[in-house]
């Protein structure tokens, strides 16, 4: 019985997304290959066959897998599917959700997205509803093809000691789709779905020239930076940014929520944060129903108080 | 061209639901049901290439029961030119959906399928992918743009870490993010048209496809609560409260 997870990855770095999937893959079991499909992706899997638990490394190196199309990286997937393997694994990210379902039919059995707790080597929770309501549901297919809610799983660590790395050979490309050009939204603050601190702000920063109040903010505490669907839809930030239902999900340590009212579709996506914090000016906003600590008051006055007295508890 | 897009019948997502007594499903009895919001920017999507010369038909397919009419119904009132319910009273699940739509696929040859990325309530994901992997055909999944050529659709897709745009060779299927487009409000003439189209029916159970789940729902829970709201006064409160309370800051 063995489990084969999918590496997300863009050629040079290993996605963070990896590590918990591997620690959902250690409590099914222990025989664990991480395939790593790509091009000149040496990197990729040397940073691969140091997860501690991954039993080894499975490099398929060709031309028409650097883009992770699913078209492409779909026939590979069910070809490194052997007798033995009983659990499928991606992270629950756009690649995970792009690829696996694709997989999953073509292995003629169902896909369970967004896997939040591992009861059993049967049986899983996920969220439905946006969140509001919690499912366990029992899996009678053979192969178990899921995705993995990163943030509901602690990252696996890294060891020194490599694991094996081997090539495995790549299957005829496909080439009906082809990538043209990525817009890779370029920061350096930390990435969403891991940092420790968000600050997100919604429809009440009121313009995108407003919305650049948060990144001070954000400076201060190191934190990445979130959004409401209205934030991104009226243009403030761009897409990559949507906390939610049908955006990212983050649970960091500290989630400050300003000028959000709190929709459920927003708070699907950041509930699980430890704290949580809502400045609003609105007393009665569904928001403040979520949080610790809630201020009603007016961002446009609070924001800067809030950087200042941080400058002042730092100094 | 042919459009097909399949839509399915969801609660609204500006309600709350609630478990059933049970414990094992949601009552969605006296709710307020209509077409799941992704499944509209999909038909909306549709209606927008045909009016603007780039297809010459869409139609509308859900899988469900006899009250799904009324979605199929929306989607002739937004525009769509036919409307196909395969029914059955079952709940199914993804992979049968996508089973049950590549029966019509097959028999009506479009050139693209737009459907939802994901419905609200299930929040699976995966009925596009999948029938895109039963077709064999190429899939633009997470799309906020669409722009048809003679063979081959563009699509700019929403994913973590910005925007990506690919070309797909047609047949294609596409599933729709948010921004994709804002649908239309229906017109009550084309409510009154759509009420006297006819709605074509094949059963489910006579496909000949395994329907079973592969899934069993054995429980559903409520998450559980979050411990309250502190109001603080000011933000010198809410500084001290995150650095000698909650000890997340400083
Ligand atoms: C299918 C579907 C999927 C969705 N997915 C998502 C998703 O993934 N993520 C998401 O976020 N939303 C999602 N939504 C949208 C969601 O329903 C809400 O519309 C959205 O979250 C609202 O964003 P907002 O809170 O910024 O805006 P609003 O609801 O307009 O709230 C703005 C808030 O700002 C406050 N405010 C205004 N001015 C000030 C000021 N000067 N000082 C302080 N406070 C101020 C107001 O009191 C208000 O509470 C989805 C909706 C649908 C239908």
């Amino acid at each position: 019985m063995s489990i084969l997870i999918i590496a997300e990855h863009d050629n040079h770095t290993l996605s963070p997304s990896v590590l918990p999937t591997v620690t959902a893959a250690r409590q099914l079991g222990q025989d664990i290959s991480l395939l790593v499909a790509g091009y000149h992706c040496e990197a990729v899997a040397e940073a691969s066959a140091r997860i501690e638990g991954v039993s080894r490394v499975l490099v398929a190196d060709a031309a028409h897998y650097q883009d992770g199309l699913a078209e492409e990286l779909t026939p590979l997937v069910i070809q490194q599917v052997n007798e033995t393997v009983r659990f499928v694994l991606a992270p629950s990210s756009t690649f995970g959700k792009n690829l696996m379902p694709r997989v999953a039919a073509l292995l003629d059995v169902a896909q369970i997205s967004d896997i939040v707790r591992i009861q059993s080597a049967d049986t899983f929770v996920r969220p439905l509803y946006a969140g509001n309501v919690l499912a366990t549901v029992q899996s009678h297919d053979p192969i178990k093809v899921m995705t993995i809610r990163t943030t509901a799983f602690e990252p696996a660590k890294l060891v020194t000691t490599a694991a094996e790395q081997i090539p495995v050979s790549a299957t005829p490309m496909i080439g009906r789709s082809i990538l043209l050009d990525r817009d890779r939204s370029k920061s350096d603050r930390p990435e969403l779905t891991t940092a420790r601190v968000v600050v997100s702000g919604g429809r009440g920063l009121g313009s995108a020239e407003n919305f650049r109040l948060l990144e001070v903010l954000a400076d201060k505490l190191g934190a990445a930076i979130g959004a409401s669907r209205a934030a991104v839809d009226a243009g403030f930030i761009s897409n990559d940014h949507q906390v939610g239902q049908t955006g990212k999900v983050v649970a960091p340590e500290l989630y400050i929520a300003i000028g959000i009212s709190g929709a459920i579709q927003h708070l699907a996506g950041m509930k699980d944060s430890k704290v949580i914090v809502a400045i609003n000016k609105d007393p009665d906003a569904p928001i403040f129903e979520m949080a610790d600590y809630g201020l009603v008051a007016d961002l446009f006055q609070a924001l800067p108080e809030l950087t200042k007295a941080l400058d002042t508890l730092n100094s | 061209m042919k459009i097909v897009v399949p839509v399915k019948r969801t609660v609204d997502p500006n309600v709350k639901v609630r478990i059933s007594q049970d414990g094992h499903s949601m009552d969605t009895r006296s709710l307020k049901m209509g077409m799941n919001p992704f499944c509209e920017i999909a038909v909306e999507e549709a209606i927008r290439l045909k009016e603007a010369g780039k297809a010459s038909a869409v139609i509308v397919v859900t899988v469900g029961a006899a009250a799904c009419e009324d979605i199929l119904r929306h989607g002739l009132g937004m525009g769509a030119d036919r409307a196909i319910l395969i029914e059955t009273e079952l709940s199914l699940q993804p992979l049968a959906i996508a089973k049950l739509l590549k029966v019509v696929v097959d028999k009506e040859q479009p050139d693209l399928i737009i459907s939802g990325k994901q419905s609200i309530d299930e929040d699976n994901n995966q009925t596009g992918q999948m029938l895109a992997a039963l077709l064999g055909w190429p899939q633009g999944t997470f799309a906020s743009k669409v722009e048809l050529e003679p063979n081959r659709a563009m699509i700019t897709r929403e994913v973590d870490d910005g925007l990506e745009r690919l070309a797909l060779t047609l047949p294609a299927v596409v599933t729709t993010d948010l921004r994709l487009n804002q649908p239309r409000y229906l017109k009550l003439p084309n409510i009154m048209k759509a009420k006297k189209m006819p709605i074509e029916r094949l059963l489910a159970s006579e496909s000949g496809i395994d329907l079973r789940s592969r899934l069993i729902v054995q429980q559903l829970a409520e998450p559980t609560k979050r411990s309250g709201c502190m109001k603080v006064q000011s933000v010198a409160e809410l500084v001290n409260a995150l650095h000698n309370v909650a000890r997340v800051i400083g």
